[in-house]
């Protein structure tokens, strides 16, 4: 039995190290500044965690392997409480490798949450609603215009309240999918209108609560082309399984061709772009 | 067996009636098998609706016919509607997490075995106890109405994952299906949950604190005492913190006040404050909630393990045949693990929009949490080092426990940094981690304290041979589920969809999807098989003695199964620490804890080593 | 940690009592010894279990309070409500309950059973008298309009107030259990197990008492 268990533990753990190992399913390709960065704390995280979980499984393997109980007569195990030196030992050793990941870990996020977007970012405002997204682009002047809740329609296509008196509105545009440009700064400034959604496109290993009540502002820098897939990642209730949209990185000219468009030409390039772009999944 | 016993007192007389002896009893033995038959019922309701969930997510939009006849509403034609699946999502949450996690290990075995291993005869407010369970009980009622009742009405239960995060568990049905009647149940349940268990955790304290036996020191205690101890602790500290928070959502959702929902809302076309449906809020703070339910919400994951660590240990040192390697660190490790619990709720909410400074204290914090479960499994690993070990299926489930546990928990070393947090959140690798580690873990914990202890609770063994094969399915089969939901997290798979179909990213992971489909329903059927053993064992089973697996502690010392008052009136006295195995020189290879005739120069407190 | 094993062998019987008894081996006191099965000390387990339970009540209102300086931190919506005179005679009454709670339970210690039965009688109705003080304060915000969802002062003040009635009752409960036992139980000595219930109820009245004056604090100062 004891061989057995060991053998079972092992082929366990063999199969779950190579289904990480084989790449078959990964992550997709990182298309932001910070990205690479990310992956190769991933790759260092998840080396220490294949490692300990290998050693720890086929020692525990091998425990029951060894020292299982052959039935001779007289025959004791080892009388030992334990040792000091050992304990303090793995104490410290496991102390050392866990902090030092978890201080490693915090370059990434220091590097994108301790300080504002650098001046001269594109910015977008987003406003997410159940099962839909909004982005808000301020125009040729970029000035977002006012916005207030009261004058929100959804029946009059008015989804995130822009207030239409203000000069500073009359260029914005609202369309359903964003652009953004490449290689530079972009900063996103996050609203909700009823519960709390997630902004989730995963090549940009980004993720962030939109949260009603509150604006947030996130950064990044994109560095690759391409079509995306937006999703939400936060439960908002009955179809968030479809809260879908797409996130178009576009060179910068293209993209300054698009802000300077009144909202009908803006949408309508919006609609060709994301046709012309193939999707990026991998 | 024992001497220099000395005289207990009792205080409650046995009754004889079947309603004061079976079910308002003030029995602690009563009790806990009441709370683990509680268990076994809500855990089958809690399986058969990740059952559901499975199908749902591995072959979208096909025809369940009797799905449809239960759940009208839910799944008409059969065919199971996004809002049915997360009602699922969130009522298997809510049942595994509060009335199958905290209820077995605590509630049932706790209540059964603490009072016996600390040589008491019963638990020190019996009536309190018996409270505490039937408050449980009705708080399961309730959480089961919140779907029945509301199925009945062609809706669907309460949406909002186990987290219940505001504003959508706060706004009411405005913000769609299942945000009306099933969330105010879900809410009033979990409160009614949250007085049980503090019944619960307050008697588990005073009794510890107070009715150790004569020479049961606290270092003698086994460490299944110290793991319910420190839990019941938690307990009391975190649950009346999600009372305090149930509280204000529920007044949010009925009385109209702002807690936790902001000001100027627009909800399916309504503006907040225009519409007799949706009052005028201004002002709450959604994270708010988000910080009182994770203050409580993280220390919760250790309440539902340190039982199973402590039932480990436990069992382990007695078919290892050997005493606990590093008794005192275990003690230590208990200890830290729940106080660090009390300060890592923030990883939860890295990208809640919490202030970054913080996410990374909380981050550090959560990484330091790894060592003391380190600590645990190293000496687990040593205390098989040289030891004679019986493969027992209760054996076999704790050696289960440790390989699942490390399986799971060491994925929270990612998890817990607030950088690759950006990518991982609410992806399935945080499903995958915390079902192995706080569930699956958790449950074979259970499991082996189950195969352990049966023979004394019930008088008769657990059938061996269906139970390794029980074991050898699950734990096979919960590794083939588990393990591959972190791939499909590293790929971006979020969690909570009901389906996968609108994403192109998603579609290569189908077979995967499948592959875990079919893992759980082959584990989930292998489960039957549990019940049908343990149902049979009860009436059928072979004849347990006393002391069935050669142990030492306090429970093997009375008679099987124990008596009302657990030592027919003489307590017994202590001599030894709680893991005195393969003693040199004793005459058997367990010395018990009452074992006055063998003098072991030993205890757990010496240093110095050799071995 | 390790052990080191200086010799096992089987020792003569000794019979029963403590002179074979080992003594507890980590903490070294007595308190589990030889007193153990002493009446006063199975007692203890009332202070024991009431202690534990008011730290589980007192983390509760640490929640609250906690939400409710969060709340009253960063709202712009945020109305300060005007403190009902009356909430001054509450808090003189429930001051004066603590005193004749204690003079009561010092009674039963010298066991004096008709003064402790006198003076539970009178904390009784202080305490009866502190929650009718506390509804006509709810009464009079309602005249002027303010309701539990009015604002968040508002809300906060009615929750937490609410909140400790509700604990009050318990502790009212608790003081009619405790009068009608004097008047059922004569006893001629008081039995520690007596002593320690009314020693309980005392030490939550007190609390009751302390958490009043800490909210009435917290939802008049911090605003």
């Amino acid at each position: 039995m004891g061989r057995a268990l060991a053998v079972i533990i092992w082929i366990l753990t063999a199969l779950s190290v190579l289904l990480f190992v084989s790449g078959k399913w990964w992550f997709p390709a990182a298309i932001t500044e910070h990205g690479p960065a990310l992956d190769r704390q991933f790759l260092i995280t998840i080396i220490v965690v294949g490692i300990s979980f290998t050693a720890a499984q086929v020692g525990l393997g091998w425990m029951v392997w060894k020292y299982r109980d052959t039935g001779r007569a007289g025959d004791r195990g080892v009388y030992t409480h334990g040792s000091n030196r050992l304990e303090v030992i793995w104490t410290v050793v496991t102390a050392v490798i866990f902090i030092s990941l978890g201080i490693m870990g915090q370059s990434v996020w220091a590097s994108l949450r301790l300080h504002d977007a650098p001046a001269g970012s594109f910015t977008v405002e987003v406003v997410a609603q159940q099962f839909q997204w909004n982005f808000h682009y301020p125009g040729k002047d970029n000035v977002f215009g006012k916005t207030d809740p009261k004058l929100i329609d959804d029946g009059a296509l008015n989804f995130i309240g822009l207030d239409e008196s203000d000069p500073s509105a009359k260029d914005d545009s609202v369309v359903s999918s964003i652009a953004i440009p490449v290689g530079r700064p972009v900063e996103l400034r996050l609203r909700s209108k009823d519960v709390i959604h997630n902004i989730w496109v995963p090549p940009l290993r980004f993720k962030q609560d939109l949260v009603p009540g509150m604006e947030i502002k996130v950064h990044f820098t994109p560095t690759k082309v391409g079509k995306y897939e937006l999703a939400c990642a936060e439960l908002c209730g009955q179809l968030h399984f479809k809260m879908k949209s797409y996130m178009l990185v576009l060179p910068d000219e293209e993209i300054k061709t698009l802000q300077a468009m009144p909202q009908e030409q803006f949408q309508a390039r919006m609609v060709e772009l994301l046709a012309q772009y193939p999707l990026t999944t991998n | 067996m024992s001497e220099g016993n000395h005289e207990g007192v009792h205080r409650h007389p046995a009754p004889t009636g079947f309603i004061r002896k079976y079910i308002f009893s003030l029995d602690h033995k009563v009790i806990g098998i009441q709370y683990i038959v509680l268990a076994l019922a809500a855990v089958l309701v809690g399986m058969i609706m990740s059952l559901l969930m499975r199908l749902n997510l591995s072959w979208p939009g096909t025809s369940w016919p009797i799905l449809g006849t239960l759940f009208p509403g839910g799944a008409p034609n059969g065919v199971m509607n996004p809002e049915f699946y997360l009602s699922l999502v969130t009522m298997h949450g809510t049942i595994m997490v509060f009335f199958v996690l905290t209820t077995a290990p605590q509630g049932g075995f706790g209540n059964y075995f603490l009072p016996i291993q600390i040589g008491a005869e019963d638990m020190a407010f019996p009536l309190l106890n018996m409270l505490s369970f039937w408050v449980t009980f009705v708080g399961f009622i309730v959480i089961l109405s919140a779907i029945f009742l509301s199925g009945a009405e062609s809706t669907v239960g309460p949406i909002g994952g186990w987290t219940g995060y505001a504003p959508l568990s706060a706004l009411g049905a405005i913000a769609g299906p299942g945000q009306g009647m099933g969330m105010n149940l879900w809410i009033i349940s979990i409160a009614i949950f949250c007085v049980g268990s503090l019944l619960g955790a307050l008697n588990f304290i005073t009794t510890l604190l107070n009715m150790r036996t004569k020479g049961m020191s606290l270092m003698r205690m086994p460490l299944t005492c110290w793991a319910w101890f420190t839990t019941a602790v938690l307990a009391l500290l975190s649950f009346p913190v999600l009372l305090g928070g149930g509280i204000l959502l529920l007044l949010d959702r009925l009385a109209g006040t702002s807690f936790f929902i902001p000001g100027g809302l627009y909800v399916s076309g309504v503006l907040s404050g225009t519409n007799p449906n949706f009052p005028l809020h201004t002002g709450g703070s959604p994270v708010v909630w988000q910080h009182l339910f994770w203050f409580f919400g993280h220390p919760e994951v250790y309440i539902a393990i340190l039982p199973g660590m402590g039932a480990t240990s436990h069992i382990l040192a007695t078919f290892a045949r050997k005493p606990v390697f590093g008794y005192r660190a275990m003690v230590f490790a208990i200890f830290a693990i729940g106080l660090l619990g009390f300060f890592v709720w923030g990883h939860h909410m890295f990208i809640s929009g919490m202030s970054p400074y913080s996410a990374i204290a909380f981050s550090v914090l959560t990484l330091s949490i790894g060592v003391p479960s380190a600590v645990k499994t190293f000496n687990w690993l040593g205390t098989l080092w040289g030891g004679r070990i019986r493969f027992t299926t209760a054996m076999l489930f704790a050696l289960g426990f440790v390989s699942l546990f490390v399986a799971g928990g060491i994925s929270g070393l990612i998890l817990g940094q607030s950088s690759l947090d950006l990518a991982m959140h609410d992806t399935y690798i945080v499903t995958g981690h915390f079902h192995l580690v706080m569930g699956v873990a958790s449950i074979f914990g259970m499991f082996s304290a189950l195969y352990f202890w049966f023979p004394k609770m019930f008088g008769r063994f657990l059938n061996e041979s269906i139970g390794k094969f029980h074991f050898w399915i699950t734990f096979i089969g919960v590794y083939a589920i588990f393990i591959p939901m972190h791939i499909m997290g590293i790929v971006g798979m979020p969690r909570r969809y009901s389906q996968f179909t609108e994403y192109e990213f998603l579609k290569g992971l189908h077979p995967l999807v499948v592959f875990v489909s079919v893992a759980a329903i082959i584990t989930i059927l292998v489960q039957f098989v549990f019940y049908f053993n343990v149902i049979w064992s009860v009436f059928k089973g072979a004849k347990a003695p006393d002391n069935p697996w050669e142990a030492t502690t306090l429970e093997w010392n009375t008679s099987t199964p124990p008596p009302h008052d657990n030592f027919a009136g003489v307590l017994p006295v202590v001599y030894h620490g709680p893991y005195e195995f393969a003693v040199p020189g004793a005459p058997n290879d367990y010395v018990m804890q009452t074992d006055s005739g063998v003098e072991v120069t030993s205890g757990n407190g010496h240093n110095g080593h050799r071995h | 940690m390790a052990t080191m094993v200086t010799g096992t062998k089987p020792v003569t019987k000794k019979g029963t009592g403590s002179s074979t008894f080992p003594g507890p081996n980590g903490n070294g006191k007595r308190r589990n010894g030889d007193e153990f099965l002493e009446p006063d000390y199975r007692a203890n387990r009332y202070r024991i279990g009431m202690w534990v339970a008011l730290a589980s009540i007192a983390m509760m209102f640490t929640a609250l309070s906690s939400a409710y300086i969060v709340r009253a931190g960063g709202a712009p919506d945020w109305v300060s409500i005007a403190m009902p005179r009356v909430l001054l005679l509450s808090t003189a009454l429930i001051l004066i309950s603590s005193i004749t709670m204690e003079v009561s339970r010092r009674n039963l210690k010298s066991s004096s059973f008709s003064g402790y039965g006198r003076w539970l009688l009178v904390t009784m109705l202080l305490g009866i008298g502190f929650l009718v003080s506390q509804l006509v304060a709810w009464r009079q915000l309602a005249r002027q309009g303010v309701y539990v969802a009015t604002n968040p002062h508002s809300s906060f003040f009615y929750l937490l107030t609410a909140a400790h009635a509700v604990h009050l009752i318990g502790g009212l409960l608790a003081l009619i259990f405790l009068w009608i036992r004097s008047r059922l139980v004569k006893q001629v000595a008081v039995s520690p197990r007596r002593q320690a219930t009314a020693d309980a109820v005392t030490i939550y009245w007190h609390f009751m008492d302390a958490l009043w004056i800490y909210l009435f604090l917290l939802l008049f100062l911090w605003r």
